[in-house]
């Protein structure tokens, strides 16, 4: 296994690891206290979710969802850090972060709402701590930092999480987050998905540095590297900064490493142009579901079907979202323009009545 | 009534603001224990604690990411960016965030923020401080952009502004901070977003403008009352998003001619935007060509180039000379 590509285990900067790839558990001292059924559910999550990328893939191929970022071979990431916070906790996401929102309580067509482009799909329901996905990478890291502040100065025990990848993690609105959250001691957790790419360009042309949690060292936080393919120890590091940050101890930067099987959307992106197949190979062996179904198995936790169930579940409620996203009503121009302020301002009001003739007919 | 000075009735709003509402949270580069380089924050971090009035580190994108944060959480901040030059920093965080936060979200979130910012010509500042840039937040969906003209109106528009549920540009012109006293009235009073005044009466043409230029016209127009017994109308437009447009086209329908004045550069700026909706709603009524009194359309000048560079009461006047005599 090459050190630039899949996860190292060895050396000072040894990414924090519970589960061995074959399933074992190699820090038994930091095994999450977690309930069988709780084990489970990540399990299930991790499935639910691997399946729901394969039909939202083939549900693009097929015209019938826009933009969507693939998530395979990312799960441990997604699903191990949002099931480590609190509901009251607020998630600010990414694009490619659609599952943490999901988990934490977006409806899911809702999600394939925002995937092709609707106004419905931004309308978080009231009671679900989530942001809408950020598109302009790392503006979500000055924003967490505003977020987790506003807890703070109410003196509520809630976190704030921004998810980013990689290539973010070069971007001034990223130092700039984790500065201001360093210097006011904020409860939020800065979680880099590390994948090795942004679009093409690899990890070592973004930055010189040794890896991306040394970077909070210049923002005097704490900073993590975490095995991002392994459900439990993401689970410890993120429960871990929780922990800090609710005792006022300050913000965390956690980086994972993990790798996305598919391409970066699917607007055309050909990884194959960048990556090669053994890369890719070798990342597969790394798989975060085979490693946490061998450990569930062990245990008797998990079997054949219960795999067979989840998948039928899962594909159950993309049918039923893409279903729900279907029967959503066309948007229209005036309601468009209704969104803008909270009361129009004159021209606005002249425009969307304009609109609303045109669309009467 | 107190007589102040801009500078002072900014500094009063924010007090009687924080006051009222224990949401509005003050912060930039320097407002805390210094009260800010031009002394708008003065007295506000004694008074309300660190927790409400604060220096943020020097980063004007995580001034504007921060503000958008905590205005989804439940807060009305008011930023600074200590000079409006230094906007393009926070581009990204007004125009792709706040901006668009009701619209991306269907109106599940708003991000009610009030940037303030001090900018304008004639104060002999370094380059990227003094530029007019309020085009480009006017061509921004989503944000609304306040000029104030005097010490009475930036009271009365500032606490508007931070009351409002949708962002908000609040740009102070240097040159008007300290440069005259005004009566302003203790504790809160509001004036209307949107809605112009007609700081001088007149029947022949109309001047239209807002801030430091305001001052400027009205010189304008009583030179050439003097000059030839022309009256002149001058309207403060104190918000140009929105723009009070029905004031103007009244205004115009009356005196038949009109110029507008900005101190920004020439094209694709307020001035023209407002000969086109004069050109849509009044031209029958038009006997001349609505024209623009501006600065040219280089850079901001270098500091000893600001006097020939800024629009002044001579091409004011020349302006109104080339609409009467059309």
């Amino acid at each position: 296994m090459s050190v630039s590509t899949a996860v190292e285990q060895t050396g000072k900067n040894a990414p924090l690891q519970i589960l061995a790839p074959d399933g074992t558990l190699v820090r038994p001292d930091l095994m999450p206290k977690l309930s069988d059924d709780e084990l489970r559910e990540l399990m299930r999550r991790m499935v639910f979710t691997r399946v729901w990328d394969q039909r939202a893939i083939s549900l693009n191929r097929q015209g019938r969802l826009g933009f969507y970022a693939p998530v395979a071979g990312q799960e441990a990431s997604m699903i191990g850090s949002e099931a480590a916070i609190s509901k009251e906790d607020f998630i600010l996401p990414s694009y490619r972060d659609i599952p943490q929102m999901v988990w934490h309580g977006y409806p899911m067509y809702k999600a394939f709402l925002y995937s092709r482009g609707h106004i419905e799909g931004g309308r978080i329901p009231e009671d679900v701590n989530v942001l809408m996905p950020q598109i302009i990478i790392a503006a979500q890291c000055t924003q967490a930092a505003g977020v987790a502040m506003g807890f703070k100065l109410r003196g509520e025990k809630r976190i704030a999480i921004t998810y980013f990848g990689d290539g973010a993690t070069s971007q001034g609105d990223f130092y700039e987050g984790l500065n201001f959250a360093g210097v006011y001691k904020l409860p939020v957790i800065f979680f880099s998905q590390n994948n090795g790419y942004a679009i093409s360009v690899p990890f070592k042309k973004q930055t010189a540095a040794e890896n991306i949690a040394v970077k909070a060292v210049a923002a005097g936080i704490a900073g993590e590297r975490v095995d991002g393919m392994d459900v439990l120890a993401v689970y410890h590091v993120v429960q871990k900064a929780r922990e800090r940050a609710l005792n006022g101890e300050g913000p965390t930067l956690i980086e994972a490493l993990t790798y996305r099987y598919g391409p970066h959307t699917m607007a055309g992106d050909d990884p194959t142009r960048y990556r090669t197949s053994e890369e890719q190979s070798e990342w597969e062996q790394n798989d975060p579901l085979i490693r946490f179904r061998k450990f569930l198995e062990g245990k008797g936790l998990w079997s054949e079907k219960d795999e067979e169930a989840t998948i039928e579940e899962a594909k159950k409620a993309v049918a039923d979202a893409i279903k729900q996203a279907d029967e959503t009503p066309k948007m229209k121009v005036s309601e468009l323009i209704d969104a803008m302020f909270e009361t129009l301002p004159p021209y606005l009001e002249e425009q969307k009545a304009e609109y609303l003739e045109k669309e009467s007919k | 009534m107190a007589q102040m000075t801009m500078v002072q009735a900014i500094t009063d709003a924010l007090r009687v603001e924080m006051r009222r509402d224990e949401t509005v949270l003050v912060f930039g580069e320097d407002v805390g224990k210094n009260g800010g380089v031009f002394r708008a924050t003065e007295g506000l971090q004694a008074e309300f604690g660190e927790h409400r009035v604060f220096d943020t580190p020097l980063a004007e994108s995580g001034i504007g990411g921060l503000a958008v944060g905590l205005s989804i959480n439940g807060f009305r901040p008011v930023a600074e960016i200590q000079f409006f030059g230094f906007v393009f920093e926070t581009f990204d965080a007004i125009a792709s965030q706040a901006a668009r936060m009701r619209y991306r979200s269907g109106g599940r979130y708003s991000s009610p923020v009030t940037f303030r910012s001090p900018f304008g010509g004639g104060v002999k500042t370094p380059e990227l401080h003094a530029d007019s840039l309020e085009g480009l937040m006017v061509q921004t969906p989503g944000v609304k952009v306040v000029i104030p003209s005097n010490p009475y109106d930036a009271k009365g528009l500032l606490i508007s502004s931070i009351r409002d549920n949708d962002p908000v540009i609040f740009l102070e012109h240097m040159k008007l901070y300290r440069s005259f006293r005004q009566e302003v009235p203790e504790g809160e009073y509001t004036l209307p977003l949107g809605k112009a005044n007609i700081v001088r009466e007149g029947t022949d043409a109309t001047i239209i403008t807002y801030g430091a230029m305001v001052h400027t016209s009205l010189k304008a127009a009583e030179e050439i009352e003097k000059a030839r017994g022309a009256k002149v109308e001058v309207i403060d437009l104190r918000t140009l998003n929105p723009l009070d447009i029905d004031t103007i086209v009244e205004s115009v329908k009356k005196t038949n001619r009109a110029i507008v004045v900005q101190e920004a550069q020439k094209t694709s700026g307020v001035a023209a935007e407002i000969i086109a909706q004069i050109n849509e709603r009044a031209i029958l009524h038009l006997e001349a060509p609505v024209l623009r009194v501006t600065a040219p359309d280089t850079v901001y000048p270098f500091a000893l180039a600001e006097d020939i560079w800024l629009p002044d009461v001579k091409r004011v006047v020349d302006g109104l000379i080339q609409v009467l005599d059309f």
